[in-house]
């Protein structure tokens, strides 16, 4: 399969930790596979940094097939690299060209606090799941699983909203780094199905204040946040997001 | 080390009832005085925490990633078995539970398959309640699918990710409880001790993986699920932090290791592309229900695969299993890919992979009617490889993917130390030899929610509630002992030596080395040179490996180093238990055990039992326990594919 190697150079951002000031460092990688994913280029780089002595770059990646939501990156100034519905686990060196540098930050956001180079601490958004992002459903007192009818379009839609993965790319694309297309995956799943809605309201605006609370700013249209996302999540989940909370809000749902 | 299954009596659908009835109870008042540590947070593990802290209990939850939503459950793509017969096709738990142990091959316990199945129905209606968004028939009933050459049609799905849904369930379910006050997770810890006094489990010694810090943790009972080892191949397709180091020194302090040379290696997985390789990716066997397996017939045929005409292509499974062609089981599948490739007819780059043609279907019933099939795996197929498969064939490899083995456990879900329960794929309990499709998801969520939280009750009634102190001599030891290991493995931080190498070196060597002699086909003179290599990989590890930084920082390679130091110990068992078992059976075949048409041969007078591996010492050869294993219900068959 192997096609003609490549070679790049990469400029990747160092930064020990929080308190301490980041920097770009270049590094020339030769005999890059095109077939290579991008976190296997990283490999390749971290492996040369520590032969040589040197502290490898740290970023955070798992399962490598574009679902758990744990690696990302901004690449070029695109959230998870320049291939649209792609995880950065998924993006291969195919899509680059011999002799090309590529620029590679961390996500940058308020609601995401820089641990350590690439690694960012995203844990807000447990906390917003925290407020209401579930149903209140003790294991046990659930009833047979057809009991209520489930139209096919309807389940299709909240499959849709929730296919999110948690990566944050949304919010590192956004200018204002708002958080609101997570959130809105998760309120538009439970206010489609009938088993959500009997705290479609509570839920709507526990989740909004955890947001807010959590320093994340508010949407302001710009559609960057689909644009980067590599599910496909749609911005109308936002606008059903804001249905939900004006219902809430203005039907003093508390 | 006592094995005592602590199987209850009377029928076999009865058991459960009577377990439950005989366990002893914590009054409600009395759970909120009771703390757990749960290690995971896979389907096992949060819809443990999440279920216990209902019930009462306080519980303390760890994993490794970011967040408890990341654990590699959520990769699982195809469905959970659940035996509702919605579809009314002759479904019932009996049958449920017959294909499962039949599946495994007649190596798993007749009393836990049955109780699998008999609480499969209760998780769909859980995930259902939870709001998991299942796949519905246009009367909006819940849609099933056959999976796995099952008769019937009992899989449960939500598209391609159901494993993604079914953990976010089980993830918001733990978020609540963290809400309500009854869980704390604690993300970004990686347990490397168990703490046992009084020959109980009682705590665990973390590793705070942001700053470097050691941390004790106390409970009056410790839960793993921490999944699985495939991990040990290097190459699988478990995610890159899956590891067995929990399990492993759980293992060193005392429970029992069980059938560790059952693993599953699956017949579909994009092949591997180069040295750098870091992971391996399944694609869904539904491909080959209209996919031909074939490579060229000569060894070295370099030709473009559409340039190969039919006369020079051996469609080698449709050769040798006529009545089953490609649709024989994973395991035979898989052995006969290698063996193809080891006679040197392999494709692509490294000759490491066969072609999957869909050219005949696409000209049979078109293309559309195929990408309406096969389309979301076509683009997957195409964006890790930038090939099309409509185009040329595709190219496939069998990949490690699921450990049948796992730590002991007893009908309660309790390991040989009392007070150490283990769930979901950490433990070996269900599947016998080999897992079907679509069960490892309704394990996962069966122990969970509904078996634990029954059992862990009985022993903490029993048990009563010690103290929670973190400040006695085996807390401290246990530490230390953590501490000096970080401490060795960072001996060479800084150097520069010609002869010192990376991590993945070393892991790589040992992966290599494992799929070549105890893969899916073994030998007693292959395993015997394995058992007499790895220890002299594990004695180069510890001189030569490179570390950079300090225990005292996030430090990735340092975690890495950790989980391969316990691979190359853990590999060990794994090896002599494959030796042990002269049989062919489940996943494997033995060499020496074959029919005259070289079928897998299994051998139920001399193997029909669970092999459980007792350590006994640093450098010293462990202990084999056997749990035999009695029939009551079913009859061992035979497997046939010809």
């Amino acid at each position: 399969m192997a096609g003609k190697k490549i070679t790049i150079t990469v400029k990747i951002w160092r930064q020990v930790g929080p308190e301490t000031e980041g920097r770009f460092e270049e590094h020339r990688l030769e005999e890059i596979d095109p077939d290579m994913s991008f976190l296997e280029m990283l490999d390749v780089l971290n492996e040369k940094l520590t032969l040589a002595g040197r502290q490898p770059v740290a970023f955070d990646h798992d399962c490598r097939e574009g679902i758990c939501g744990m690696c990302g990156a901004v690449v070029d100034g695109i959230a998870h690299g320049p291939e649209e519905e792609t995880t950065l686990c998924q993006l291969h060196m195919r899509h680059f060209r011999d002799g090309e540098t590529i620029c590679i930050e961390p996500f940058r956001a308020r609601g995401f606090p820089l641990v350590r180079d690439l690694v960012v601490d995203r844990s807000a958004f447990d906390r917003i799941i925290q407020a209401g992002g579930y149903v209140s459903v003790n294991t046990g007192s659930a009833r047979d699983g057809n009991t209520i009818p489930v139209a096919q379009n309807v389940a299709e839609q909240a499959m849709d909203a929730a296919a999110c993965i948690g990566c944050g790319a949304c919010v590192a694309a956004c200018p204002n780094g708002a958080a609101m297309l997570f959130v809105s995956g998760k309120i538009s799943q439970f206010a489609l199905l009938p088993q959500g809605r009997p705290e479609r309201g509570r839920r709507a605006l526990a989740m909004v204040r955890a947001m807010d609370a959590e320093g994340f700013g508010n949407c302001g249209n710009e559609r960057e946040c689909e644009k980067v996302c590599p599910k496909g999540l749609s911005i109308r989940n936002i606008a059903r997001l804001n249905r939900e909370y004006l219902r809430a809000a203005l039907m003093g749902d508390e | 080390m006592q094995l005592d299954p602590r199987i209850p009596d009377g029928p076999l659908a009865e058991k459960w009832d009577t377990c439950r009835f005989e366990n002893k109870l914590v009054s409600p008042a009395n759970k909120r005085k009771y703390q757990v540590l749960v290690v995971g947070t896979g389907l096992a593990g949060a819809s443990a925490a999440a279920t216990m802290a209902e019930l009462g209990y306080n519980v303390k939850s760890f994993c490794i990633q970011d967040s408890p939503r990341r654990a590699h459950s959520i990769a699982a793509q195809g469905g959970i078995n659940a035996a509702k017969n919605y579809q009314n096709d002759g479904d019932s738990i009996f049958r449920l539970f017959y294909d499962t142990i039949k599946g495994g091959d007649f190596r798993s316990r007749e009393a836990n398959v049955y109780r699998l199945a008999q609480v499969s129905g209760n998780i769909i209606d859980q995930c259902v309640a939870q709001g998991v968004p299942f796949a519905r028939e246009y009367g909006g009933t819940l849609a099933n699918r056959s999976f796995g050459g099952a008769q019937v049609s009992r899989t449960f799905y939500a598209r391609g990710q159901t494993g993604q849904q079914l953990l976010l369930g089980a993830y918001s379910a733990l978020m609540r409880q963290v809400a309500a006050g009854r869980v704390t997770i604690y993300p970004r810890r990686e347990m490397m001790d168990l703490v046992v006094e009084d020959g109980r489990a009682r705590g665990i010694i973390c590793r705070n993986l942001i700053t470097g810090g050691l941390e004790r943790y106390a409970g009056h009972a410790v839960v793993l699920a921490t999944g699985g080892y495939g991990n040990v191949y290097y190459l699988s397709t478990n995610a890159m932090a899956s590891n067995v180091t929990a399990a492993w020194r759980a293992h060193k302090k005392g429970a029992g290791f069980a059938n560790p040379c059952f693993v599953q290696i699956h017949p579909t997985c994009i092949p591997v592309h180069g040295d750098y390789q870091s992971k391996l990716t399944l694609m869904s066997e539904s491909l080959r229900n209209d996919g031909r397996v074939w490579v060229p017939k000569k060894p070295g045929d370099r030709r473009h695969p559409n340039d190969i005409p039919e006369e020079d292509r051996d469609y080698y499974l449709e050769r040798k299993y006529p009545s089953f062609g490609n649709l024989v089981p994973r395991d035979v599948a898989s052995r006969n890919a290698k063996e193809v490739c080891d006679e040197g007819r392999g494709v692509g780059g490294t000759g490491l992979a066969v072609y999957l043609d869909l050219q005949q279907a696409i000209e049979r019933d078109g293309l559309e009617v195929i990408l309406k099939k096969y389309g979301n795996l076509f683009q997957m197929y195409e964006k890790i490889t930038g090939r099309d498969p409509s185009r040329e064939p595709m190219m496939i490899y069998p990949a490690v993917h699921y450990t049948m083995g796992g730590l002991w456990v007893d009908y309660h879900l309790m390991s040989t130390l009392p007070g150490l329960f283990v769930l979901g794929e950490a433990n070996f309990s269900d599947h016998g030899a080999n897992r079907l499709g679509a069960s490892a998801l309704m394990q996962g969520l069966a122990d969970g929610y509904f078996i634990l939280p029954y059992t862990i009750g009985n022993y903490l009634a029993r048990a009563g509630r010690p103290g929670l102190r973190t400040d006695s001599d085996s807390y401290r030891q246990a530490e230390e002992a953590v501490q000096r290991r970080i401490d060795r493995l960072l001996k060479n931080s800084g150097g520069r030596g010609a002869n010192l190498r990376t991590v993945d070196h070393f892991h790589r060597k040992l992966g290599a080395l494992l799929w070549d002699y105890c893969g899916m086909a073994r030998n007693r003179e292959g395993l015997s040179h394995a058992l007499a290599t790895i220890p002299e990989i594990r004695e180069e590890f510890w001189q030569n490996l490179l570390v950079p930084g300090s225990g005292q920082e996030l430090n990735q390679s340092l975690e890495r180093a950790g989980r391969v130091a316990d691979f190359l110990e853990f590999a060990e068992i794994m090896v002599r238990d494959a030796l042990a078992r002269e049989e062919s059976c489940g996943c494997h075949l033995r060499e020496e055990s074959q029919t005259r048409e070289h079928e897998a041969k299994r051998d139920d007078e001399h193997f029909s039992h669970v092999a459980v591996w007792e350590y006994t010492g640093e450098g010293q050869e462990p202990r084999m326990h056997r749990e035999p294993l009695h029939f009551e219900n079913v009859t061992p068959s035979r497997r046939s594919y010809k």
